[in-house]
């Protein structure tokens, strides 16, 4: 078995927590795991990737391009930029509210996520939207997008592991007074 | 022996844990930072953990620890090195008692560092075996091995991983607790036959040292790290590599029966016979490096030196790109080139072009309203900005467009005062942060004092660290052993070396800080201004601002003078991002209809 999860999206929006979060349910199903991410300057606002691989036989903890089995993108923009290293029968979650670069703001520039939301349709056949916004809203808090979309990429079936593994595992990190919360974030449809 | 998932600096802590280390000390700086911090989040209080001032008094305490017996591990990045070559080189020559590592972590990209320096040239050039890892288990198990090859040869020895090892996750084998090496030091026996540098002990010290490393370049031959791994199939061609590049050239290699691969782990001393025995029976041979090419100057001068045929390809002939990092595509078609295998083919249908996402100052970064402040106090005066390392140095974006240079650490200061000693006219600013003040300012502000420059130091104090991840230093109060101490104080420091004006003054208080820009750059001589604000990450936010919509005249000019992150667009209209927001109330003093409200409105 050999998974190959790619994680995306903008600085501060908790890709990196989650990216440990599906490492510790894989390790905890016995799997080997390897991981690397954006650190440092590029955390500022910018792109932010998280490369997770699960399984056997893996030497680096990158992977190359049409190589992902899963991406999991919190942003519309930031899954086309990783859209390369999708495998041609790979399957993309992707949170459909953009977030606004800077520089678009200050050219008063016009990305809405629109298009990149129908260049994901028109390329990837396994394609899951969630909207994170109203997904949020329903669950009742902002911070949960990162359970939100990891409980969906686990319904997807391509993960290693179950809701309830994940669970297990969110439980043991998270304070007692958000196990509810995330726990409601991990299974909402 | 147990499983953890741990990142590679962290694995580099533990491991040097585990083989009894007593001090650890250094300087922060991305990729290397969390080695220490992973320490003393470790220490069962037995272990010494300082952040140093700069690298240079790190190698300096790290020193006194190794000459008293103590293992001791000196962290830095690759440019952090250049501030300690100092020491370093002489070091050298005097050797060490207890086990000495200098931790340095390389760069290739670069990903965040001025520099594509290459450390293994620092190690052949200070004569220090170098260790170089390839993965967070090997860097876990090799810095164990470094301490003991340091003591054995009583000289400090070089471990370089790269930022992919350094940041890499990986679930290792990690040993359990009862399983650590503890060090109980000596302390310092007096010799000054033996610990005082003299043109004569160099001079005997320099002969042995050349004797060691010749004898090292044997022992490295037969180190289980130096290994060739041989193809299964008979093929005249080998791939010589190393680091992380190793790991792309096994994962290029997966189902193959050749080439042939030598993997090189400690670059210097270079494990020569081992080469020889690779090279004999090929024909040609692919060097996969990133940064310089030193395997494959290597190879080529062993070839040269034992009458070898083989032709060595990498960097130096174009077969792999000369800058930047590698990655498993672009190894692998190095390699497919190489043996005349089929190129990957990575096409993507072409995609919309993508929104850019460069680095920006925070929503409510008070380094944000020092640079304004001062840009707006020198409007239509012939002014000139020099920059310097750290968060600020993302002052150079537009619109703020701030940091007219930038070198290393501490170098703004005096060439703010190189500029106005050309151009007397121009009225110099330099910028510093508060860490990097104390780091390597402080003889640059002294500089300028001695030498009658004309300039206006701004000291932005955030009181952190925070590019690297807010580390503590000597104006904070606070060190990595939990200590509450005197703070340093910089208008002190200041005044103390000679400057007659320093004012300290809240950037967020706009009015008031160009009042003071205006003021003090108007004067003779070397002056300064500190922006004191609290850096935006580490402080409870206000309540968000809100636009007021039926007084924005949409003009943007909070967005066009300011570039904050939380102040967006949509709709066609201009709103705060509420989730960004930290209420600084920056842009509602930028506002000209007074649109902006923030807690005093409510």
């Amino acid at each position: 078995m050999n998974k190959n999860i790619l994680l995306c999206g903008v600085g501060g929006q908790g890709i990196v927590l989650t990216s440990k979060l599906t490492a510790a349910a894989a390790m905890e199903k016995g799997y080997d795991v390897m991981s690397a991410e954006t650190i440092g300057m590029a955390q500022k606002g910018g792109s932010v990737f998280s490369f997770l691989r699960i399984g056997e036989d893996m030497y680096s903890p990158m992977f190359g391009k049409k190589s992902a089995d899963i991406i999991i993108a919190f942003e519309p923009a930031e899954a086309v930029r990783m859209i390369p290293y999708l495998k041609d029968d790979g399957c993309v979650i992707v949170n459909t509210n953009p977030v606004m670069p800077v520089t678009s703001a200050l050219k008063a520039g016009n990305y809405s996520g629109n298009e990149m939301l129908g260049y994901l349709r028109q390329n990837v056949r396994n394609l899951i939207t969630v909207d994170g916004i109203k997904a949020c809203q329903d669950i009742g808090s902002p911070k949960v997008l990162n359970m939100i979309m990891l409980g969906k990429a686990v319904k997807s079936g391509v993960l290693p592991f179950s809701i309830d593994d994940v669970t297990a595992i969110m439980e043991k990190t998270v304070k007692p007074q958000f196990v509810e919360m995330n726990k409601k974030a991990l299974n909402w449809e | 022996m147990h499983k953890e998932f741990l990142m590679g600096n962290a694995a580099v802590a533990m491991g040097a844990i585990a083989a009894g280390l007593n001090v650890v000390c250094g300087y922060p700086g991305t990729p290397s930072t969390e080695v220490l911090e992973t320490a003393a989040k470790n220490n069962d209080g037995k272990l010494y953990v300082e952040w140093s001032v700069n690298e240079k008094a790190a190698m300096e305490l790290g020193a006194g620890a190794a000459y008293s017996g103590a293992r001791t591990m000196v962290t830095m990045k690759q440019v952090g090195l250049n501030v300690a070559a100092d020491p370093l080189m002489s070091l050298e020559y005097l050797g060490v008692k207890g086990g000495m590592v200098i931790m340095v972590a390389d760069d290739p990209g670069p990903i965040s560092s001025q520099t594509e320096q290459d450390t293994r040239h620092f190690a052949s050039f200070s004569k220090l075996p170098c260790f170089d890892p390839s993965s967070v288990q090997e860097a876990y198990e090799m810095i164990q091995e470094a301490f003991e090859y340091s003591e054995k040869y009583h000289t400090p020895v070089f471990f370089r991983p790269t930022t992919r090892v350094c940041h890499g996750y990986a679930s290792i084998n990690v040993k359990d607790r009862n399983e650590y090496k503890t060090n109980t030091p000596e302390g310092f026996v007096k010799d000054s036959s033996k610990w005082v540098i003299f043109p004569r002990l160099s001079f005997n010290a320099h002969i042995n040292i050349e004797k060691r490393n010749a004898e090292l370049s044997d022992v490295f031959s037969e180190y289980k790290r130096n290994i060739i791994t041989p193809a299964k199939s008979p093929c005249r061609k080998g791939i010589a590599s190393h680091g992380i590049s190793y790991t792309y050239v096994q994962e290029a290699l997966k189902n193959k029966e050749n080439p042939a691969v030598l993997k090189i782990s400690t670059p210097f001393p270079f494990p020569e016979k081992l080469a020889v025995e690779f090279l004999k029976d090929l024909d040609e041979v692919l060097c996969i490096e990133e940064l310089d090419p030193v395997i494959e100057r290597e190879l080529i001068y062993v070839c040269g030196k034992y009458h070898l045929n083989t032709k060595i390809l990498g960097k130096l002939t174009g077969n792999v790109k000369t800058a930047g990092e590698n990655t498993c595509d672009s190894v692998y078609n190095n390699i497919a080139e190489f043996m005349g295998w089929e190129l990957l083919n990575q096409d993507s249908p072409e995609t919309p072009p993508l929104p850019v996402r460069p680095p920006v100052l925070c929503a409510g970064c008070p380094h944000r309203a020092s640079f304004y402040a001062v840009k707006t106090a020198m409007k239509g005066q012939k002014s000139v900005f020099c920059g310097d390392i750290g968060c600020y140095t993302l002052g150079n974006a537009m619109p703020l467009d701030m940091v007219d240079t930038c070198l290393c650490m501490g170098a703004g200061v005096n060439i703010a005062q190189g500029i106005g000693k050309i151009e007397p006219d121009t009225r110099c600013f330099s910028f510093v942060g508060d860490s990097t003040f104390f780091a390597s300012a402080i003889t640059g502000a002294v500089n300028a004092v001695y030498n009658q420059a004309d300039m206006t130091l701004i000291v932005l104090d955030n009181s952190t660290t925070a590019m690297t991840g807010h580390q503590p230093h000597p104006g904070t109060g606070r060190t990595m052993m939990g200590q509450i101490v005197d703070k340093v104080n910089i208008e002190a420091v200041l005044r103390g070396v000679g400057l007659k004006t320093v004012e300290t003054v809240n950037p967020l208080e706009l009015d008031k800080a160009v009042e003071t820009v205006k003021r003090v750059s108007a004067e003779k001589g070397v002056k300064a201004v500190i922006f004191k604000s609290p850096c935006a990450v580490l402080i409870k936010p206000e309540k968000p601002a809100v636009i007021d919509e039926d007084k924005c005249i949409n003009c943007k000019k909070c967005i066009n003078s300011l570039g904050c992150p939380a102040i967006i667009i949509s709709e066609g209209k201009v709103r705060i991002d509420s989730s960004l927001c930290t209420g600084c109330g920056l842009c509602s003093q930028v506002c000209p209809v007074n649109a902006i409200g923030g807690k005093e409105n409510e």
